[in-house]
């Protein structure tokens, strides 16, 4: 719940997880890894956020229904992202100078 | 000897309008309905002044040339009347007013749940708004309200960033209004009120509020990102930067779209507390009214497509969108048969909120009617950026969300001031109304349909006599707005002295006096029955 106090040394070990992994995304972008370089980083910055979310924002000590609204919001961007895709992979199986 | 006879004082009793003077008691308010009385003063500044650019607008289409002002102006026209009517009046309208308003107390609560945040909101939407005029001042913006890309990012020279800040910052005050009804629908209704005897005017706000927090941040940071381009030239929308303006359009509409909801679902909500009070009949089908409007919320999110049936966007994609357009339309319909069957062996008066109701009714069924038009892909071919859509989607938001504000204004009017608005001229002015927009408006449909591009300031010589028609119904239309806001003011002072319930409506916030006190309930109530457990004796007035 919101009124869970959470130790000084939580929030210390997140905040240098967060570093780390910040250099982490750093060096990999110093590496060739073809289309996997932002694979990486994005799944890199997925991790990121989950840890402010759960620990930051207090999420992991929150009521269910807080839980709810932030899978809500998650399945909101899925449906952002996945509609906005779904434009984008479908566009070419159009042929060229098909005409309506 | 001889005495004076002394008047004898009587004092009013204690209400929120009483309970402390001066402008600082209310620029530092945390009273939900005196927040509610700010926002309405607010928006009505900016309804008047995105309808003196509609006025420029109707003015210049009177006659087929260009001939009152320049083209650029014409577009900077059509593009402050969008944007101020669009993210400054019409999304705050209901919520920020009559919700704000009602929320708490129809649900038996002192107040919002989150006091401060609420002040905060309309602090913030008056900065957005503020900051919005001066772009506009400074030069305007040319874009259209949509702010299409590669235009506003690469081409316009026009005031883009710093408009752009302006809602960006107006959208914040939406969200915080989201949070706190969510917040308070959730956790502060009164005993007894379970969510399926909230009353459906707080159905409605729920369903809203989750469309808002949803929503609203990707505007914000779409036009962020349009910002970012224009500034930084990132390369997002631009294609000589890599980017792709289509994905803009995927962008903005993921909230504009649903941002037709936000400005709808509470107008529903507004007319199904009209309809149950003026036909003093339970609502036919609560439940499904009630989910029909948490159905809207979620089904909204999925449609934007159609905007794009013309853009470049596949084909495959778009055929889905349509789909889903269409099944929209269901739970839309059911809140209007429901509506409907309420009215069948109703007892119904036609007292000024119900006119109000019976006019959302028809014009909104127009407006999803024809919305069912241009959800088909094959006719959005031919009437996609022509005066067929600027009538389309003004019969939803000024016909549905507008007609419904107007309706709840006059329904609450009573609780809000504790005065009665005089009736005869409120039904004069609601029959204006109602023949001003339909004059306006329904020439646009043909004209549309004939092949009349909207954006053009001048048109060819055929066109004329529905143009004409549509300007003249736009004069009559602003009358209609004119006379309730003369008549409202005076109410203020010299209306007849309302009694805490003169439509007998059975839901909590007329349960306590007109106006209300400041804690809105002296005792907190609780309730042991349905919403709208009406008989079918009719209203005892005043």
């Amino acid at each position: 719940m919101s009124d869970h106090i959470v130790p000084i040394r939580t929030y210390f070990v997140i905040f240098m997880t967060l570093l780390i992994f910040t250099l982490i995304t750093v060096g990999v972008a110093l590496v060739d890894l073809g289309r996997f370089n932002v694979v990486v980083a994005l799944a890199i910055a997925g991790i990121k956020a989950t840890l402010v979310v759960l620990f930051f924002m207090h999420v992991r000590w929150s009521s269910p229904l807080t839980k709810i609204f932030i899978a809500a919001s998650l399945f909101w961007l899925a449906i952002l992202l996945g509609f906005t895709a779904a434009d984008y992979i479908s566009r070419a199986w159009t042929p060229l100078g098909l005409s309506w | 000897m001889s005495t004076v006879p002394v008047e004898p004082v009587v004092e009013a009793p204690r209400n929120y309008l009483n309970a402390s003077y001066g402008v600082k008691s209310w620029l530092l308010t945390t009273d939900h309905k005196r927040i509610a009385l700010l926002y309405l003063v607010t928006i009505t500044i900016l309804f008047f002044l995105g309808g003196a650019f509609a006025v420029m607008i109707r003015l210049e289409l009177a006659t087929p040339q260009g001939d009152l002002m320049t083209p650029d102006t014409y577009n900077k026209m059509f593009t402050l009347h969008g944007i101020i009517m669009v993210f400054f009046f019409l999304v705050p309208s209901i919520p920020a007013t009559l919700g704000n308003f009602l929320v708490p107390m129809m649900i038996g609560a002192r107040d919002m749940a989150f006091p401060r945040i609420n002040l905060l909101s309309w602090y913030v939407l008056t900065i957005g708004a503020v900051i919005s005029i001066s772009a506009a001042v400074m030069g305007g913006v040319d874009t259209g309200w949509t702010f299409y890309t590669p235009y506003s990012t690469t081409y316009s020279n026009t005031y883009v960033t710093l408009m752009a800040v302006g809602i960006f910052i107006a959208g914040f005050s939406s969200i915080l209004t989201g949070l706190n009804f969510i917040v308070t629908i959730h956790t502060m209704r009164a005993p007894g009120l379970t969510w399926f005897r909230m009353p459906l005017f707080i159905w409605s706000h729920y369903a809203t509020a989750i469309i808002i927090m949803l929503g609203t941040p990707v505007i914000a940071i779409t036009l962020l990102l349009v910002g970012a381009e224009r500034t930084l030239k990132l390369g997002i929308f631009d294609p000589a930067l890599g980017g792709d303006p289509i994905l803009f359009q995927h962008l903005f509409w993921f909230y504009s779209h649903p941002a037709v909801y936000i400005m709808v679902l509470p107008a529903m909500g507004v007319v199904s507390e009209l309809i149950t009070c003026f036909s003093r009949k339970r609502i036919f089908g609560y439940s499904f009214v009630a989910l029909s409007s948490v159905a809207i919320a979620i089904l909204s999110f999925l449609v934007w497509g159609h905007h794009l049936f013309v853009s470049g966007q596949s084909v495959y994609a778009g055929m889905i969108f349509s789909l889903l357009s269409f099944m929209v339309a269901v739970p839309s319909a059911i809140k209007v048969f429901n509506w409907t069957a309420t009215l069948y062996r109703g007892s119904i008066s036609y007292d000024t909120p119900m006119l109000y109701a019976f006019g959302f009714i028809g014009l909104f069924t127009i407006g999803g009617l024809t919305g069912l038009f241009v959800a088909t892909m094959a006719i959005d071919l031919h009437v996609h950026d022509t005066y067929f859509i600027i009538a389309h989607f003004h019969y939803i938001m000024v016909g549905g969300t507008v007609m419904a504000y107007m309706g709840g204004l006059h329904y609450w009017w009573p609780k809000m001031t504790g005065r009665m608005y005089p009736e005869g001229w409120a039904k004069f002015s609601a029959l204006v109304l109602f023949v001003g927009f339909n004059l306006t408006f329904f020439p646009q449909f043909i004209l549309g349909y004939l092949g009349m591009p909207r954006r053009y300031y001048a048109y060819p010589e055929e066109f004329q006599v529905l143009n004409v028609m549509s300007s003249a119904g736009a004069t009559i239309l602003g009358v209609g707005y004119l006379i309730p806001l003369v008549y409202l003011f005076w109410s203020m002072r010299y209306g007849e002295r309302a009694s805490s319930n003169p439509w007998g409506a059975t839901s909590l916030e007329w349960q306590t006096p007109s106006p209300p006190p400041t804690e809105n309930f002296t005792v907190t109530p609780v309730v042991t029955e349905e919403a709208y457990t009406y008989s079918h004796e009719a209203p005892e007035h005043v």
